[in-house]
């Protein structure tokens, strides 16, 4: 037990997150950044590109939920999550400013509030429900502009909370790096945008947006390439931890499969315009590489052991 | 408010007997590991291994022999949470289960908490798990029901050697700096106080006298609250927000003549 372990964080036990937690960071992740994306599409966008900020709400509501029920399950007592929200003692509502699980509860029940709204205006708006005054609650209408100006706030906050959580403890990675919300929120915008072009490209096959898209997600891919290094290096010694298995995946599979083989990929489809399977292609493996890379955080973290990294 | 109490733990007058661990399970009843088909851990009279949710005490066995074995020593040292003034676990529990106690002892409600473990990971100590009893994360309580009580905690009482010492922080921390004294003129220059002083975390109301760097009682050397990194990790992704934002702006009004070229011949595919 000669312990010269490169940070203090390596004498703290594992709180035991593991796929649930996995998935909800990436399912979450995708419900911020669709959502995001949509609200941009809908307020920067041209007309013709609105079904496809209509495809961003159709994922954001259902992927909140999911992600709710993947939390709720995660905990040792479920039926008493609420807990999170009001005190069970006194019925007060139950908000710490300073602990991002709390302040992540309420946001993700607030995003699912408004998730569902931007959802039942997208359908209305689609003319799929029969209450077509639904639309209103969409921009451009004021009322459509506040809710996706809120849905947006909340859906960046979604986004990258989840790695400042994970920086709030006194886990070894985790804790020892202050960007993980940072590559989170990036991973976000990444995924979705990915996601959203599949979609498109799975139900028009034609461009509208799905050009913006891409060349968005070419920018982020870029960035995100970039907070990845800055995320080793701010680990500093503890990023020890990842010579070897874990290490390896992080390159193949987030870098070289989640990030370069896309941005070649897509440097390609942006430059002869037409949306193809290269399209199809890229999207997927920056899916892949976007749930990598979450694997690699949490359970890099979870099986790492005070023996490790001495 | 009562005074501030807690545990001073002499570690060089620790026998290992392991009497705080039992009287700490009789008392609390906890439950044995592996519904009592507990394994040995096979490399030292340790088969504890850890603290946890269903050890609160754990009497750690540190072997320390050169090569030859002709020379060496056990360090003994029974392991609790330390009931750290600036608490960790406090900090990062969304339900509030974890209070503060009017004796300024850090306890988790059983009937509050819903198992989400983020304090599991916040402890810079390693002292908290869930109990499979209750399903609910759980530590030592420094027997809170027996100080309502005014009583002295399970383990402090079962201690025959006063290596666990139970008192008011003020006491202790007079006991404490005695005991270093005593035995720096003994010529036992090694021993020092690890969390007596409120510069680690604003002080441990369980602290230790230690003869070895903290890291050789699995102890960390410069343990830290977990909102250390709030602020930063919220700037960083507050400015993620902007860039990727700014990102999406652009991409979506910079549309040149080509874009709308290929949007103008999808749109006359489409009507064709």
């Amino acid at each position: 037990m000669s312990g010269l372990a490169p940070s203090s964080t390596f004498f703290t036990e594992p709180p035991h997150w593991q796929w649930l937690i996995i998935f909800y960071f990436f399912i979450g992740g995708l419900a911020g950044g669709t959502y995001v994306l949509a609200a941009l599409i809908d307020f920067f966008g041209r007309t013709i590109d609105r079904p496809l900020a209509r495809l961003g709400y159709y994922v954001a509501f259902p992927a909140t939920v999911v992600s709710g029920l993947l939390l709720i399950v995660d905990l040792t007592r479920p039926l008493r999550f609420w807990h999170m929200l009001l005190e069970s003692n006194t019925w007060q509502p139950m908000l710490k400013t300073y602990s991002p699980m709390s302040v992540g509860s309420w946001a993700l029940l607030l995003f699912g509030a408004v998730t569902l709204v931007s959802f039942l205006a997208a359908l209305g708006d689609a003319g799929r429900l029969r209450w077509r005054w639904l639309a209103r609650l969409r921009p451009p209408t004021i009322a459509g502009g506040l809710v996706a100006v809120v849905g947006a706030a909340l859906g960046f906050f979604i986004a990258s909370y989840t790695g400042v959580l994970l920086a709030v403890t006194n886990r070894p990675i985790w804790s020892d790096t202050t960007v993980l919300g940072l590559n989170f929120l990036l991973s976000s915008a990444s995924t979705s945008a990915a996601l959203l072009v599949l979609l498109a490209w799975f139900r028009w096959r034609v461009t509208f947006g799905i050009h913006a898209l891409e060349r968005f997600d070419a920018w982020v891919l870029v960035v995100e390439l970039l907070a990845l290094i800055a995320l080793v290096v701010s680990l500093g010694e503890v990023a020890r931890v990842w010579l070897g298995a874990w290490g390896a995946l992080l390159l193949v599979g987030v870098v070289i499969l989640g990030i370069v083989l896309p941005l070649v990929l897509l440097w390609r489809t942006l430059r002869f315009t037409r949306a193809g399977v290269a399209t199809a292609v890229a999207s997927v493996l920056v899916l892949v590489g976007g749930f990598i890379f979450r694997i690699v955080v949490v359970l890099s973290s979870e099986q790492a052991t005070r023996g490790m990294g001495a | 408010m009562a005074e501030p109490m807690g545990f001073f733990t002499d570690t060089t007058v620790c026998i290992g007997c392991k009497a705080c661990e039992v009287a700490c399970k009789e008392w609390n009843q906890l439950p044995a590991s592996n519904g009592g088909r507990n394994t040995l851990s096979g490399d030292s009279y340790d088969n504890t291994r850890t603290l946890d949710g269903i050890h609160w005490r754990h009497v750690q066995f540190i072997e320390q022999f050169d090569e030859t074995r002709q020379n060496g020593r056990w360090l003994l040292m029974s392991d609790v949470c330390k009931h750290c003034v600036q608490a960790g676990c406090m900090e990062v529990c969304p339900t509030g289960a974890i209070i503060r106690t009017e004796f300024d002892t850090v306890v988790i409600q059983s009937d509050v908490c819903n198992g989400c473990r983020d304090c599991i990971g916040a402890c810079p100590f390693g002292v908290i798990g869930i109990n499979p009893a209750s399903n609910t994360a759980q530590k030592c309580t420094l027997c809170y029901d027996r100080l309502k009580a005014g009583l002295e905690p399970a383990c402090s009482k079962a201690c025959p050697t006063d290596s666990i010492v139970f008192g008011t922080i003020a006491d202790l921390k007079k006991l404490a700096a005695a005991r270093v004294d005593q035995l720096h003129g003994q010529g036992e220059t090694r021993a020092y106080l690890y969390g007596a002083d409120d510069t680690m975390l604003g002080g441990l109301n369980s602290f230790f006298l230690l003869l070895d760097r903290p890291e050789v009682y699995r102890l960390p050397p410069d343990p830290k609250m977990p909102s250390r990194n709030l602020a930063p990790g919220s700037i960083w992704s507050a400015l993620g927000a902007l860039l990727v934002g700014l990102m999406g702006v652009v991409s979506f009004r910079m549309r040149g003549g080509r874009e709308a070229e290929i949007a103008e011949r999808e749109r006359r595919e489409e009507a064709a």
